[in-house]
C-alpha cells in the first residue's frame, strides 16, 4: 500500500479554542492509483494535501507512507522525503522568476544533491515529457500560464517521485490549457505514476480513477475499493 | 555553495535600489574608518620621521635644570657637577646599545655669526671634536671635516651647514672663506648636510619651537677653541648613536645614568637627561591616536547602525519571499540551505558594501591629504580587517532573518500569496 491514513485528526488554533479541520480521516491508496479529492473551500482538502505531502503533521492518527510511519522524522528527514518521494504541483505554479525553465525544473535535483552535470540532462528529459523541449531556456515571464504549469509538472516529476500531489492544478488556467494539463496527468498515470489531485471541478475529477469527497473535515470513499 | 551564492546575488539584483540603500550604511561606516585610520597612520609615520629622522638613531644627553636645558649663557655651573672626562666617555661607549658617542658644547647665536655685511640671524655654535660629525652622520658636501690636528692645534676653523652657507655666502663655495664668530675670525673648512633630510611639517607653535633650534644654522668649531669665544668651564653635552632605532631609548637612558653618576650630590637640581625623540614621537602618536580612536568608535557605531539596516532589509526580504521559501521547502530544501541563502545574501551585501566602503575611504583619505597636507598611510591590514568586519556584521545581523526564514512553516509560506 502506498498510502494509509488511520484515524487522522487535525486541529488548528489554541488548546483552549481549538479549530477542528480534519476528523477521523481514513484513506488507503495503492501504488499507481489516480485519486481526485473534491470538496468546497474550507472543507479541509488543502490540510489533507499538506499532511499527505509531509508539509504538516497530524494532531492525532497515523500516516503510513509505503507502510512506514514517519511521524517522528526530523525536519531534515521530512525534507528528504518531500524531495525524493513526492512531487508537488500548485495552483499558482510557484516558479522562480529569475530562473530559466530548465533551472526551475532542476531545483529538486539540486536539493537532492544530484551532480551538476546530470541536472541539465534530467531537467531536459522532464521538460520533454511535458512537451516543452523548445522552451528550456525561457524565463517564466516569457511563458503562458499553461506552459508555466507544465514546467511545474516537469519539476514535480524530475526526481521520479512515488506520489504526485496536485492542488487545483487547472484552477488558474483557461479551459484549453487545463485540458493539456489533464492530458499530461493521464499520460503520467498511464505510465504508473500515483497521483492525488485536489479539485472542485467535476469534469477534472472525473478523469481520475477514484473520486473522493471531503465535507467539513470528513472524507468519504477513503477506503480502497 | 555556488548555488547559494547565485540565490543571494539573485536576491540582491532583483532589488537593486534597496540593496544599494542597505549597503550605504555599511559603506559610510567602512569609508570613515578607512579614511580616519589612514590619516592617523600617516600622521604617526610623519611624526616618527620628523622627530627621529629615518635611520640616524641619534640621542643627545644634555644638562637640564628642571624641565629646561641648562643655559650656560645665563648661569654658572654649580660645583657639584664636575667636567666630563674621557673616562666617562669611554664608559658610555662601552654600553652595548651605543654605537658611537661624542662630547660637545653648544651655544645659541643670534647675529653673532657673520661674513662681511651678511649675518646669520639665528643659529647654534657647537664646540666639538673630530668624532662628532661621524656620530651625527653628517655628509661633507664641500671641503673637509674636522681633523684631530685641527682640535689639538687650536685651529680657528669652522664647518658650516647649508643654512649658514646660504645665509652668509648665498650659494658661493664657502670653503676657504673667513667668517666672524663673536668677533673672532674662523676659516671655513667644509660644508655639511644632515644624514637624512629633516623637513618637519610645522602646524603648531610648540612644534615650531621644537624644530626651530634644529632648523636654524649650525656651525661646528673645535672644542679646543671654545674658550676663545666663551668660558673654560663650559658644560658638555653628549651625543650618541644607538645601534638601531628601537634601542634609542635604552641607549639614552643608560648614557644618562653614566653621566649622572659623575654628579656629586643627591637629588641635584641640575642633571643630565636624554632627549628621547623616539619617546616623544610615541607620545605624540599616542595623543593623535587617542583622539582618532574616538572617531573610529563613532564610525564603528555607524557600522552597527548599518548592520541593523541590513537586518531590517533582510527581514523584509524574508517576508517578501515567503512563497519562494515555502516552495523550496516543499521541493526538499533543508532549513540549513534556506538559512544559508539569507546569511550569504547578508554577507555578500555587507562585503560588497565593505569593498565599496574601502574604495570610498581611500578616496576620502586622499582628499583629506590634498586639503590638509597630512600624509596618509593605507594599511592593507586595516583594509582586510574592515572588510572581514563588515562581513561579520552581515553574518551577525543576517542571522535572525535567516533563522526566521528557515523556521517558516512551509504551508504558511505557500499559502502566503
Amino acid at each position: 500500500m502506498l498510502i494509509r491514513l488511520e484515524h487522522i485528526e487535525k486541529t488548528y488554533g489554541t488548546p483552549d479554542r481549538p479549530v477542528p479541520v480534519l476528523h477521523d480521516v481514513n484513506f488507503t491508496m495503492e501504488e499507481g492509483a489516480y485519486c481526485a479529492i473534491m470538496g468546497p473551500s474550507g472543507s479541509g482538502k488543502s490540510t489533507l494535501m499538506n499532511l499527505l505531502g509531509y508539509l504538516d503533521t497530524p494532531t492525532a492518527g497515523t500516516y503510513y507512507f509505503e507502510d512506514v510511519d514517519n511521524s517522528r522524522a526530523s525536519d531534515a528527514e521530512m525534507a528528504k522525503i518531500r524531495n525524493e518521494k513526492i512531487g508537488f504541483v500548485f495552483q499558482s505554479f510557484h516558479l522562480l522568476p529569475q530562473r530559466k525553465a530548465w533551472e526551475n525544473v532542476a531545483l529538486p535535483l539540486l536539493y537532492g544533491n544530484v551532480p551538476k552535470k546530470e541536472r541539465r540532462a534530467r531537467a531536459e528529459q522532464a521538460l520533454c515529457e511535458v512537451g516543452l523541449e523548445d522552451r528550456m531556456d525561457f524565463f517564466p515571464t516569457q511563458l503562458s500560464g499553461g506552459q508555466c504549469q507544465r514546467v511545474a509538472i516537469a519539476r514535480a516529476i524530475c526526481m521520479r517521485p512515488k506520489l504526485l500531489l496536485a492542488d487545483e492544478p487547472t484552477g488558474a488556467l483557461d479551459s484549453k490549457s487545463g485540458q493539456q494539463i489533464m492530458d499530461i496527468f493521464d499520460k503520467l498515470h498511464a505510465r504508473g505514476m500515483s497521483i492525488i489531485m485536489i479539485t472542485h471541478e467535476l469534469a477534472v475529477a472525473e478523469r481520475a480513477s477514484r473520486m473522493l469527497h471531503i465535507y467539513d473535515g470528513c472524507l468519504s470513499g477513503g477506503d480502497a475499493q | 555553495m555556488l548555488e547559494n551564492f547565485r540565490e543571494a546575488i539573485d536576491g540582491i539584483r532583483s532589488h537593486k535600489l534597496r540593496s544599494a540603500l542597505t549597503m550605504l550604511g555599511i559603506i559610510i561606516g567602512i569609508a570613515s574608518i578607512i579614511a580616519i585610520s589612514s590619516t592617523i597612520m600617516g600622521t604617526n609615520e610623519q611624526i616618527k620621521d620628523n622627530l627621529v629622522g629615518s635611520g640616524s638613531n641619534v640621542v643627545t644627553v644634555r644638562l637640564y635644570q628642571g624641565d629646561y636645558p641648562f643655559e650656560s649663557a645665563w648661569s654658572t655651573l654649580p660645583e657639584y657637577i664636575p667636567a666630563l672626562t674621557e673616562e666617562t666617555l669611554k664608559e658610555v661607549r662601552a654600553i652595548p646599545e651605543v654605537a658611537s658617542a661624542a662630547y660637545y658644547a653648544q651655544r645659541d647665536a643670534y647675529g653673532q655669526i657673520r661674513s662681511g655685511s651678511s649675518a646669520l640671524s639665528a643659529g647654534t655654535i657647537y664646540g666639538v671634536d673630530q668624532s662628532y660629525p661621524a656620530v651625527y652622520g653628517y655628509t661633507i658636501r664641500a671641503g673637509r671635516s674636522l681633523t684631530e690636528s685641527d682640535c689639538k692645534n687650536f685651529r680657528k676653523v669652522a664647518m658650516i651647514d647649508e643654512t649658514v652657507s646660504a645665509a652668509l655666502f648665498a650659494g658661493a663655495n664657502p670653503v676657504g672663506k673667513t667668517i666672524d664668530i663673536c668677533g673672532e675670525p674662523f676659516v671655513v673648512i667644509g660644508e655639511f648636510t644632515p644624514a637624512s633630510s629633516f623637513r618637519p611639517t610645522v602646524t603648531t607653535l610648540d612644534e615650531y619651537f621644537t624644530y626651530n633650534t634644529s632648523s636654524g644654522g649650525k656651525v661646528l668649531i673645535p672644542f679646543s677653541t671654545w674658550p676663545v669665544l666663551f668660558r673654560y668651564d663650559e658644560p658638555l653635552s653628549l651625543v650618541i648613536r644607538a645601534r638601531d632605532t628601537d634601542s634609542m631609548t635604552t641607549a639614552g637612558r643608560k648614557a644618562e645614568e653614566v653621566l649622572n653618576d659623575t654628579i656629586q650630590q643627591e637629588n641635584p637640581e641640575i642633571r643630565y637627561k636624554s632627549e628621547d625623540l623616539l619617546e616623544q614621537a610615541k607620545n605624540l602618536q599616542e595623543l593623535s591616536s587617542a583622539t582618532n580612536r574616538q572617531l573610529i568608535l563613532v564610525a564603528g557605531i555607524s557600522l552597527i547602525v548599518g548592520g541593523i539596516g541590513v537586518m531590517n532589509i533582510m527581514l523584509v526580504s524574508v517576508t517578501e519571499r515567503t512563497p519562494e521559501i515555502g516552495l523550496k521547502k516543499a521541493l526538499g530544501a533543508r532549513r540549513r540551505r534556506i538559512s544559508a541563502q539569507f546569511l550569504i545574501e547578508a554577507g555578500v551585501l555587507t562585503c560588497l558594501g565593505g569593498v565599496i566602503g574601502v574604495l570610498v575611504g581611500i578616496g576620502l583619505a586622499y582628499g583629506i591629504s590634498k586639503v590638509s597636507g597630512v600624509p596618509i598611510f593605507i594599511s592593507w591590514y586595516i583594509v582586510i580587517l574592515t572588510v572581514v568586519f563588515s562581513f561579520v556584521i552581515g553574518m551577525l545581523f543576517g542571522a535572525i532573518p535567516a533563522y526566521r526564514a528557515a523556521r517558516l512553516d512551509p504551508i504558511d509560506a505557500l499559502r502566503h500569496e
